[in-house]
Formats: structure tokens, sequence, C-alpha cells
């Protein structure tokens, strides 16, 4: 199963070498990272996706925790949340394609950021299924470049992860 | 008054009251061992190599109760210690590692004896620190001495450029350390308590089985009491020995890999397992699947909430001290209306008794050739049962662990996680120095032995008198047992060729050497060597090269799927 860890670690040299080694030393599955200082700036908030049984993801959070620079670690996935993640696409858009992209940017709310007679930068964000579905739309030998930032996540209504 | 980074260093080691140093120096230290240079108070012990350093510190550490401190210089010293840091991790030792490094500025410059300690380090240690401004180092060694015996016990290492040891700061050591990071569950739940106590009172085939966390956190009062109170049979692992007197009736002996079979069987057949501080390793139970049994429930008392649940599922997960969880069962068993099912109990015991009839440990005593088992026997007879034994990995370290009945904690010191061959004899150093005057044994190989047999030297400097039972059977005798079993007797590079005369060694480096070829001198020879209160005695015991471990569960296969010696 999927589940989207969010973590809060001080914001130290080398906490995310004890984070990613961790998960390597023990052979958890990383899909994707994020992290960026929060309004805090001496802490940090990782967003981690991985994948694994109810029991290797009980491991992973009890591993985590026990890192000593890890503050709080909450499993999104376990109630209701957000998640989001942005991608930077650049595709060819030429000749009678070209409208065809624009339309289909649209389509799936995408922003063109960057604009040449021959591509554009297409700025989309949502869930990572709805950018792939974005990319499985377009023809694959349009796509130039992309990149993802990796989900990130944040829990629904009252559900807070903070000091 | 400002001081130095160096100054600091030793300042703050005085407020933690820190007796003994085992180090080596080197460039990047060396303004840190002029210090050493310039005070008494804190005793530097120079090792010959800084494995032998992490060992010593470590043998101090578990035969005391203190953490155990290290210093090391820059690049080689530090990957040197890896070895004893990793050692000390695996069995959750309190340590505090200083280790040197390059000049701030000099960092990731590829400069002489330049290594990433912090990184290098990082699997193996608790946590570890880079200490980049001298004003953040006395709070960084407070830190790290906190870290190291709070919580789940660990070896943390600080690492020091040398520019922060010449660079001046205001000094002040904190009295305390609180880290918003770090927060260990230290005391256990009541509600799972009071639930732990009411299956374990309910139980007709109860099992105690205890590990080293009870002897990291001193429970072992509290786990004899109330093992004793309930009657109920209690197997100690190779890390908890001691925990429970091995000579008491209650008492069924190690279990795992070259356990006991009535231990073995009782942790399988049992409808109630409490696990003390211990964590279902892989040479415990086997393999997870075969010792699964639905219609067995499992109470887990541990420090670490990621031991729990981790190789087995458990029914009574309770984190927290021990020492605190076994006091407050106590007072609920006691103030029980209810009492152990007598009559289960009595068919559980007859059982249990059963399986004793095996005598799982018996051994050739006609034999004319020395049986380590043998020489294990008479050091426990010899020493009164009072000694520290200090074990290197190998047979030799099976049969210790099965033959010397250890009745206190702390008085057997061995590498049971990682299983470091050359261990024995550096933490060896580290018990006598704690210890002084105590009876001090190095059981060990001729293969282990002579991975830290630089170490002689030391212990000629600080006149310790330890005395090295070393069974020497020319093979790497747990190797050549794998191969017989599982190799088809093909022994690859498991024969010791071209062995040192160890008596002639042993006097080289100043000590007292001694062989002995037949069992009949075994016990004199003991004897004779404990005599010599002030000199380290090398008895260098020829046994036979055939002998195996015995009962012995094979890597993969069940706890009840025993090698025992009468089947061969």
């Amino acid at each position: 199963m999927r589940h989207i860890l969010s973590i809060l670690v001080e914001n130290e040299a080398g906490a995310l070498s004890r984070i990613s080694g961790l998960f390597s030393a023990r052979g958890y599955n990383i899909e994707s990272l994020t992290v960026a200082p929060t309004e805090d700036p001496t802490m940090s908030r990782m967003t981690i996706v991985t994948v694994g049984s109810e029991d290797v993801i009980e491991q992973i959070t009890k591993q985590l925790n026990k890192l000593v620079e890890v503050v709080k670690v909450v499993d999104l996935t376990e109630g209701n949340h957000i998640e989001r993640e942005l991608m930077l696409v650049k595709v060819r858009a030429a000749g009678k394609d070209r409208d065809e992209m624009k339309r289909l940017a649209d389509i799936f709310r995408g922003r063109i950021l960057d604009v040449t007679d021959k591509s554009y930068t297409i700025e989309l964000t949502g869930t990572g299924s709805k950018l792939d579905a974005f990319l499985q739309a377009i023809e694959p030998g349009v796509i130039l470049e992309t990149v993802r930032t990796g989900a990130s996540g944040i829990g629904r209504g009252e559900r807070i992860l903070r000091v | 008054m400002q001081l130095t980074g160096a100054e600091i260093v030793l300042r703050c080691l005085q407020e933690e009251g820190v007796e003994f140093v085992y180090g080596y120096p080197g460039g990047a230290v060396l303004n840190i061992y002029d210090e050493f240079f310039k005070q008494d108070k804190v005793k530097h012990v120079l090792v010959r190599h800084e494995q032998g350093a992490v060992h010593a510190a470590d043998g101090y550490s578990r035969s005391s109760t203190k953490t155990g401190v290290c210093l090391v210089t820059s690049g080689p010293g530090v990957t040197n210690a890896v070895t004893g840091i990793a050692t000390a991790y695996m069995d959750s030792i309190p340590l505090v590692i200083l280790s040197g490094q390059v000049p701030t500025h000099a960092i990731g410059q590829d400069a002489f004896q330049e290594c990433d300690a912090v990184g290098i380090t990082r699997p193996c240690v608790k946590h570890n620190f880079l200490v980049k401004d001298v004003k953040d180092l006395a709070v960084t060694i407070k830190k790290a001495f906190y870290l190291a015996a709070s919580g789940r016990p660990g070896p943390v290492l600080v690492d020091i450029p040398k520019d922060v040891t010449q660079a001046k700061a205001e000094f002040a050591y904190p009295k305390t350390v609180s880290m918003r990071s770090y927060n260990p569950v230290t005391k256990g739940h009541s509600g799972q308590i009071k639930k732990a106590v009411q299956i374990l009172l309910e139980a007709k085939r109860p099992m105690i089985y205890a590990g080293g966390g009870v002897i990291l956190n001193n429970a072992a009062a509290q786990l004899t009491r109330l093992v004793r109170s309930l009657g109920y049979p209690c197997t100690t692992t190779l890390m908890g020995l001691g925990g429970f007197p091995a000579t008491d009736p209650l008492y069924t002996g190690m279990p795992g890999m070259h356990g006991t079979f009535e231990t073995n069987m009782a942790m399988q057949h049992c409808d109630v397992l409490i696990a003390v501080g211990a964590r279902f390793d892989d040479r415990v139970i086997g393999n997870p699947a075969h010792f699964f049994r639905a219609d067995r429930k499992i109470i887990h008392i541990d420090i670490d909430p990621s031991s729990i649940s981790k190789r087995v599922k458990v029914d009574v997960p309770i984190v927290g001290y021990v020492a605190d969880v076994l006091d407050e069962m106590q007072k609920l068993v006691d103030g029980s209306p209810h009492r152990p099912d007598a009559g289960a109990l009595k068919a559980w015991w007859a059982e249990i008794a059963e399986w004793r009839g095996k005598k799982c440990l018996e051994y050739d005593r006609s034999s004319s050739l020395i049986k380590p088992q043998f020489v294990i026997e008479k050091l426990y007879e010899v020493t009164g049962g009072d000694a520290f034994i200090c074990s290197d990995v190998g047979q030799h370290q099976m049969w210790a662990a099965q033959y010397y009945k250890f009745d206190r904690p702390r008085r057997w010191i061995n590498s049971g996680g990682l299983g470091t061959m050359g261990f024995g004899l550096p933490a060896a150093m580290g018990v006598q120095m704690v210890n002084p005057g105590a009876t001090v044994a190095c059981v060990t190989g001729e293969g282990s032995i002579q991975m830290c047999i630089q170490e002689l030297s030391t212990c000629k400097q600080y006149k310790l008198p330890i005395k090295i039972v070393n069974l020497n059977n020319r093979y790497l005798g747990m190797v050549r047992q794998w191969q017989e079993f599982f190799y088809g007797n093909r022994h690859a590079e498991s024969y010791i060729d071209a062995l040192p005369d160890f008596v002639k060694l042993a006097e080289a480096y100043g000590h007292v050497g001694v062989k002995i070829e037949k069992p009949g001198d075994v016990e004199g020879a003991l004897r004779e060597a404990f005599k010599l209160k002030d000199r380290l005695v090398f008895m260098d015991f020829i046994t036979d090269q055939t002998e195996n471990v015995f009962p012995m569960v094979p890597g993969g296969k069940g706890l009840t799927e025993m090698i025992l010696a009468e089947e061969l």
C-alpha cells in the first residue's frame, strides 16, 4: 500500500542523510521525498511517499521516530488529507499541435510559463495520478523534458502536524 | 573565563566524572592530548590500535554501568574505531567517542587524514555530531553523554575539527540538557502492565525470556524477584546471562541456536511468553514463521518501540524501562487475589523436566584430549563462579555461555549482536580497570585472540592481571563446524596454519605463558594462573580439534529442529 509520511525534523546538516540512509539501510522504498524549512526556520518538513505492508510502515514510522533529529512523524494516509505535486513539462508545440497543446493544458488547469515558437513550458499541480494522466494524454513524442517535485501533503480540517 | 576547545573537552570530561579515556593520539587531536598532559583527573589509557580503545571503553561500560569514553584522531583513527563502535551499537552500550577532524576550512578538501567521520559512522551510532563552532562544544558533549546513556543506550560520536580545539569560548557546562526531538518513553503504560499481569497469572505453560535489556537497565534484582514469586521457568539470552541466576532451579539455560533443548522446547510450546528487554533475534528464535503459534500470547517489554513487533507479532507491547515495568508488575502480582494455576504449572514443569532429561550439554568426559567444555567447567570451579568472563567470538564463546553459570549481571562480557572477533582482550582491559582487584578472564580462541593481540602490550603497560584462556583447536572452530554440517566437510580456509608459539609470544610481551595439553593438567594450570594476582597469564589449552557446539538449530530452521550431540 502507498503511504504518505509527513515528518518534522530539526533543520540541521545531516538530518536528510540520516533519514534517507535509514530507508536504504533497512531496505525500505522511497517513491518520492520532498523537504523544505517550515515557518519556523529551525525545523524542516519532509514528505516521503513509500510503499509497504502495514507491518513495514509501522517499522518505518518507529525507526524514523527513533532518529534523534526527528521531531514528529505522521502517516497522512491514515486520515483525510490533501496531496499535491508540481510538475514542469516542456513540450514541442509547433504547427497544428500548438493549439491542441494549449487546450490540453487548459483542461488540466495547467499554466503556460514559457513560450518559444516551437515549445511550451507548462506548470501543472495536482495529485501524482493527475500529472500521470496529463503525460498520458499527450503524445509521448512531444515531451521534451519533465521535472516533478514529488508529493507534498497536509491533513484536512483540524488535523494539524506541529510541535 | 575563556578556554580553548581542547581545555573545554577536558573540563567536560572532568564534569562528567570520567575516570578513563581510551585512545590513541594523532595530528588532529594533539591540542586535546596536550591538555591531558597538563592535568591528572582524567586518566588516558594508551591502547595499541583504535579498535582496542573502543572495545576497552565498551568493556568498561558493560562491567560498570558507566558510560565508556574514547578519543581517536581523524581519518584512520576513526575508521579503525568503526568496528568497535558498531559492536557497541549492536549491543546498545553507552559510549562517547571523541574524534579529531581536520580544521573546518580543510573539510571537503581531501586533506591529510581526512575522512567523513560523521558519514562513515552514521549507520552504527545512536547519534553523532560535527562541532563547527567552539561555542557549541560543551553543550554538544553534554548532549552526547545524555543521549548515550538514556533511553535505549548506544554509542555517540562527537567529531571535533582541530581549529575548534584551538579557538576560545566562554566555558559553562550545562547541568542538564533537553532536546525537543528526543523524548524516549520510559514509563510503561499502566493499562498494558495490568493486562500483562492478568495474562501472566492465567498462564498454563508460561515462559519468561529475558535479554540484554535486563542487564543494561540494572533490572536483574527485579527480574529475579518476579520470576521466583511466580515460580515460572526463565531463560536468559546470550546478552542477558546473569540477569537471572543460572544456578537457580527455575533457570532453564540459554535459548536459541546454541540454547538448551529444554529452553527451546519451552519457548516453542509455552502458552504465554514474556520477553523482557529481548528482541526475538534470529539467533534466538530461528525462523519466525516456524516460531509463530496462534495459541501463544506474547508480552514484550522493551525501551525501544522499534524492537516490538519487528520480527514477531506481539499481543501486549509495553514500552518503558524494564526495571520500572517489572517493579510495577511485581506490585500487581503481590496485590492480586489470583495465584498461578498450581496444577497446570506442575504439569508444565514435569514436561520441562522430561526435556531436561535429554541432558543436552553432556559431552565425553573420558576423552584423552582436552575438551573445551571441560576447561570452562574447571574455570567456573576455580574462579568460584565469580569472575568477569570476557569472551571473543566463536565456539569458545558459546561454550563459555553454556558452561559458566553466571549468577550475577555484568559478569559476562561479549559481543553478541555484531559478533566481533578480537573483542575479548581489549574489553577485558576496560573491565579490569574499572574493577581493580577483581578476577577477570578472557575466554578466546587462537583465531580471535590474534585479531587484537597487540593489546597484550597495553596490558603490560597498565599492569592488568587478566587471565587469558585460549581454547586452541587450530581451527576457526565455528566456521569448521558449519562446513562440517552444511558444506560437505570441506574446510575452506578454516584451518589456522603457522600459529605462533603463544607461550613465547606472551613472554615476549612480558607476561607469563603456559601451554596445557592434557586434561589432567587443566585444573592445576588454572589454579596456578589465578594465584598470580599481579600478572597476566596466557593459558594456551590445546583442545580436541573435532569438538562441536551442541545443541544447534541450523540457520533458518525452527527452534525445535535442534541437532543434538547424541544424534551424530
